[in-house]
């Protein structure tokens, strides 16, 4: 039930009255295109970031240098032990 | 697709396999508590990069599935009444109560819908003004805000014809008590990814603090839940338990503190019964008073029947890791898909679902 995905926003809408034009991003992802909610969002986005998207609501707004580390931490763990390997072999 | 096929790379997941079958030189019991984290381990085939050492048991992480028996009769009774429109996320709606399921309800002429959103309920509200719409408000903290954001919306509309049936719950205590019980030896726990964006890494500080819980927080990319397996070996292998966030691009320490304070706006804590582990204090969520008027078990005065669960059915157990699957006597042949007895076997992210449908690859 908690599954959420990340998508892309392609443009932001509303958000000049939270009762009748409450702020919504037109999100997209593999073709896909909805509108959310922002009103959970701790960090408002632009066009370009990515959103994690629950229930119809984005939940979080994906740090894109965040990601990067992510990414990397797991890159260094993996080459770690191809490095050991290596060094195994030598 | 960004931020999903990085996280999918065959090579690093390769790589990562690797890595955890160099470091780990003992038998490791790793509880995972949410049922997304689940289905991905199975539908990626992880358990089979795994070094045998390395067992996963999955804990109350579906909370369809932790939704206890009374309260489905209380929702299949409710969709029964004259003039109420039942809103429910799909999961739901196959679970069998003692009398029969929701999908029963509909088949005889109960109004019941499936929604994507609680907006989506609260719209439907506005567009049927002569019924009562209710949503059934189960969800940990992930959909929760998403609740108390639609609520708020409600007050604001003065929507008079919109309710929920408040059955949410919330994930610490629950952990808090699996950890006493002598039955179920784990030394790590896979945190779950999308509550941990609500409600932050720091939030299982204390299982560190008074258990020596290894913790890691997961995504659900294949290579997320292997690093975070890393991490929790890792922590175990030192003998320095903490809490991992392996998930920082979703997840920060103290989590999204907006919809947090959206939650509590609308919410206070009460004691909530949860299936397997009982009534647990403070683990559940009801709608202040400001709010009650939204409270349909307060506007009708429900009231929610004991629970009665099915003969033979092992699902508590199995919701406490203390059981498999297919330690229970109905698993496969009384009970599977097509015709559950049980919760787990009926949502997509129940563990009897997942092993049923993925457990000839195991």
């Amino acid at each position: 039930m908690c599954l959420a995905i990340p998508m892309q926003v392609i443009e932001i809408k509303g958000g000049g009255d939270s009762l009748l034009d409450p702020p919504v991003a037109v999100v997209e992802s593999d073709g896909i295109i909805k509108e959310v909610r922002l009103d959970l969002v701790d960090r408002s986005p632009g066009v370009g970031d990515y959103l994690i998207i629950h229930a119809g609501f984005a939940i979080h707004c994906l740090d894109a240098a965040e990601a990067e580390i992510n990414l990397r931490l797991m890159r260094e763990m993996a080459e770690h032990m191809v490095e050991e390997d290596n060094g195994g072999q030598s | 697709m960004k931020y999903v096929d990085e996280f999918r790379a065959k090579d690093l997941v390769r790589s990562l396999s690797g890595r955890l079958h160099e470091i780990t030189t003992r038998p490791v019991r790793i509880m995972e508590v949410c049922g997304t984290h689940t289905m991905s381990i199975f539908r990626h085939g992880l358990r089979r990069m795994l070094p045998p050492a390395v067992e996963l048991v999955s804990g109350p992480g579906c909370p369809v599935c932790v939704t206890p028996s009374g309260v489905i009769d209380a929702f299949v009774e409710l969709a029964s009444r004259p003039g109420i429109t039942i809103t429910t996320f799909g999961d739901m709606i196959r679970v069998p109560g003692s009398t029969g399921s929701l999908a029963d309800a509909r088949a005889g002429g109960a109004d019941v819908r499936i929604v994507y959103s609680p907006m989506d309920a609260l719209q439907l509200a506005r567009q049927e003004k002569e019924r009562l719409v209710v949503f059934l408000a189960v969800g940990f903290e992930t959909t929760t805000p998403t609740i108390a954001a639609t609520i708020l919306a409600a007050a604001k509309n003065t929507t008079g014809n919109f309710c929920i049936f408040p059955a949410n719950k919330v994930m610490p205590p629950p952990l808090d008590i699996l950890m006493q019980d002598p039955e179920l030896q784990v030394d790590a726990l896979l945190c779950p990814g999308h509550v941990s964006v609500i409600i932050g890494a720091g939030a299982y500080r204390f299982l560190v603090d008074r258990y020596g819980l290894a913790c890691a927080v997961a995504g659900f990319e294949p290579t997320d839940i292997l690093t975070a397996i890393i991490a929790l070996v890792e922590q175990i292998n030192r003998g320095r338990p903490e809490v991992g966030n392996c998930y920082g691009r979703a997840v920060t320490e103290e989590g999204n503190r907006k919809a947090r304070e959206m939650v509590r706006t609308v919410f206070t804590p009460v004691d909530s019964d949860w299936r397997g582990l009982g009534t647990i204090g403070a683990s559940g969520l009801t709608l202040r008073r400001e709010y009650e008027r939204f409270d349909v078990t307060r506007r009708l005065e429900i009231r929610v029947p004991e629970s009665a669960e099915p003969g033979g059915c092992r699902c508590g157990q199995i919701l406490k890791g203390i059981s498999r699957p297919p330690d229970c006597p109905l698993f496969g042949s009384r009970c599977t898909p097509s015709a559950p007895v049980g919760p787990c076997m009926v949502s997509s992210e129940g563990t009897c679902a997942a092993w049923y449908r993925y457990g000839d690859t195991l």
